[in-house]
């Protein structure tokens, strides 16, 4: 099924978004490699972006230039960017499955352009915002209105770019750009809480300048709400920070930091189809 | 002895001054050109943009690489952004975002990094970029210019706006005096110069070392020495066909610039020879070092890296071509 232009039902979009969770199960499985906790802690954010009548895109007309940018921050999520493209009909859902393997433009973290709908190359942290307030700059000059979302990691937050480009974003009054924070309090190596000194983050972000939103990052219904009160909040661009959890579905994942991009075995992907149900 | 007198060059204006200019024209004549700055617009020269242009003008502050990444979206919104800083600071702190923002992707941006190699002089090692074209070396797609007087420059400036894809150009404090006339410049991207006519050996050097070289090579022809010097403005893509020439046809070569020896462009250029005619070489630059604070002259005579360091090696070269 291709998505359609209209919004989701609350109910279709749960749907959907339990359709993704599968189905970056299955291609990672499949690819023998990649990074599924980090993409399953997002996948309702991604959701209620792209069909949740957020994000306005074409895509059939994937460059569209008035078309809101969506900047994957965080590439490792790429297997749940590359399922959410291709529900939305950006290309054929085949290409999934050929994940990670030479000759294919599914690469392990999104190339710019390689695909209609990839904004941006990424896979090195650190970079969105400061490509999103690019965007901001361009779109002003070129007298276009569009709106700029950055999904970032919690951890990648300990980048210094994150910072250099919140304090640019706030000084150029960039009030059409949002970052949203997949705060699933975990890193590669362990809870962010042992490994570095991120809070008080949302305190952080004010101190730059940000205009700063809380919810659960796993509900859609409260990710729609942040993203409609963040496209009214003026002067100054706006964070969300959504609370997640790594490995969202699968129990065995999300009580294992070290499941980082890692795909699940045969046997593990069994286990896990199971406890998410997937048909 | 100035450098180009021995050659008979005029002198010229330093080159971050024309390069200041030939932008403020591009920005003037191009309204897709949008400028960068890292804070060093007084320095580097952009400042007359600023003052000319401030809606296409963005002083991003001491954060480079927010810089390069902000530029490659602005690239993506169809502008040509002028990524602009000292050379030193921008491909160090912007590396990794020239690689993933702009190499990778193949984006329209232009990176310009002032105050190339040692002749920044008397701010030292820490400010001077030695190693600015083997980092962008590393950075398969981007195109690297290093012009060698005004004339060039423009040409260049000109040139790396119309080209689509990542341009890296250097820009430097110092003069370099005219080699070629301003309305009649043969620059071309990607198309080495013959800046001199001659066969016993080739002289292949870029930015400042082509005006030495020329000097060089007018002491080698009072001894009976006649050198080719090609001035290799472009160091990707490479002119292999004229390097290749020159190994043929003069049978020597010594490379001069003012960068470390190692991944510089007398490497590249060795690869091309040894890969396609073998010919004795020698190597004008800087050996693995960092340098010091001083005078750009003295900085060049103890580096060596002066027209009679190329005059020692054409010697030594030649003699090597006779032996074989
Ligand atoms: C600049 C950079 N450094 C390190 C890495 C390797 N790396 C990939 S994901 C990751 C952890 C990211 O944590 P977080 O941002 O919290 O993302 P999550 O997987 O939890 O969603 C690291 C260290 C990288 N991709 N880029
Ligand atoms: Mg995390």
């Amino acid at each position: 099924m291709t998505v359609q232009d209209k919004p989701l039902s609350l109910s279709q979009l749960e749907e959907l978004a339990h359709r993704i969770r599968c189905t970056i199960l299955e291609i990672t499985t499949h690819a023998g490699s990649g990074h599924p906790s980090s993409s399953w802690s997002a996948v309702e954010i991604l959701t209620a972006l792209y069909f949740g009548g957020v994000l306005r895109h074409r895509p059939h007309d994937p460059w569209w230039p008035e078309r809101d940018r969506f900047i994957l921050s965080k590439g490792h999520a790429a297997p749940l960017f590359y399922t959410v493209l291709a529900e939305a009909g950006y290309f054929d859902r085949d290409l999934l499955w050929t994940l990670r393997t030479v000759g294919s433009p599914v690469e392990g973290h999104p190339i710019r352009r390689r695909l209609p709908g990839i904004e941006n190359t990424s896979g090195s942290l650190g970079k969105g915002i400061s490509l999103g307030i690019g965007h901001v700059l361009g779109g002003r000059l070129n007298g276009l209105s569009y709106r700029v979302y950055v999904l970032l990691g919690d951890g990648e937050c300990e980048e210094g770019q994150i910072w250099e480009g919140a304090m640019a974003a706030a000084h150029f009054a960039c009030d059409n750009l949002c970052a949203i924070v997949d705060y699933n309090k975990y890193q590669e190596t362990g809870p962010i809480s042992r490994e570095m000194a991120l809070e008080p983050f949302a305190e952080k972000w004010r101190a730059f300048g940000w205009h700063v939103l809380e919810c659960d990052g796993h509900d859609l219904s409260a990710l729609l709400t942040s993203f409609e009160q963040a496209a009214g909040l003026k002067d100054r661009p706006t964070a969300i920070i959504a609370h997640t959890v790594k490995g969202k579905g699968v129990s065995f994942v999300e009580a294992d930091y070290t499941y980082h991009g890692r795909a699940l075995k045969p046997a593990e992907a069994d286990r896990a189809r199971e406890e998410l149900r997937c048909r | 002895m100035p450098l180009g007198d021995k050659a008979g060059l005029k002198p010229a204006k330093p080159m971050r001054e024309v390069f200041g200019e030939a932008l403020l024209a591009l920005v003037r004549e191009n309204e897709r050109v949008v400028v960068l700055d890292g804070d060093l617009s007084n320095t580097t020269k952009t400042l007359a943009v600023r003052e000319a242009f401030p809606e296409r003008f963005f002083n991003i502050g001491l954060a480079e690489s927010n810089m390069v990444s902000i530029g490659a979206g602005l690239a993506d919104c169809g502008f040509i952004p002028f990524i602009t800083s000292m050379s030193g600071f921008l491909l160090t702190n912007g590396y990794d975002q020239l690689r993933l923002n702009i190499a990778i992707g193949g984006v329209n941006a232009k990176v310009v990094g002032s105050h190339g190699g040692i002749t920044l002089g008397k701010d030292g090692p820490t400010a001077m970029a030695i190693e600015d074209l083997a980092l962008v070396g590393g950075l398969p797609s981007f195109v690297i210019l290093v012009p060698s007087d005004p004339a060039t420059m423009h040409a260049a400036v000109r040139a790396m706006a119309a080209w689509e894809g990542p341009v890296y150009l250097r820009s430097s404090r110092v003069a370099m005096p005219h080699i070629y006339p301003m309305d009649a410049c043969p620059f071309e991207i990607g198309k080495a110069i013959v800046a001199r006519e001659g066969d016993d050996l080739t002289i292949v050097g870029c930015g400042i070392m082509v005006a030495a070289a020329l000097d060089a090579a007018a002491m080698l022809a009072d001894e009976g020495i006649e050198a080719r010097v090609l001035d290799l403005h472009t160091l990707r893509p490479l002119d292999e066909r004229a390097l290749v020439a020159a190994a043929r046809e003069t049978g020597a070569i010594v490379t001069a610039e003012e960068h470390l020896l190692h991944g510089g462009m007398g490497s590249n250029v060795a690869r091309i020879v040894a890969e396609h005619y073998p010919v004795p070489m020698r190597f004008v630059g800087l050996a693995d070092t960092y340098t010091e604070s001083g005078d750009p002259e003295d900085l060049l005579a103890k580096y060596g890296l002066t027209a009679e360091d190329i005059v020692l090696a054409a010697k030594e070269v030649v003699r090597a071509k006779r032996r074989r």
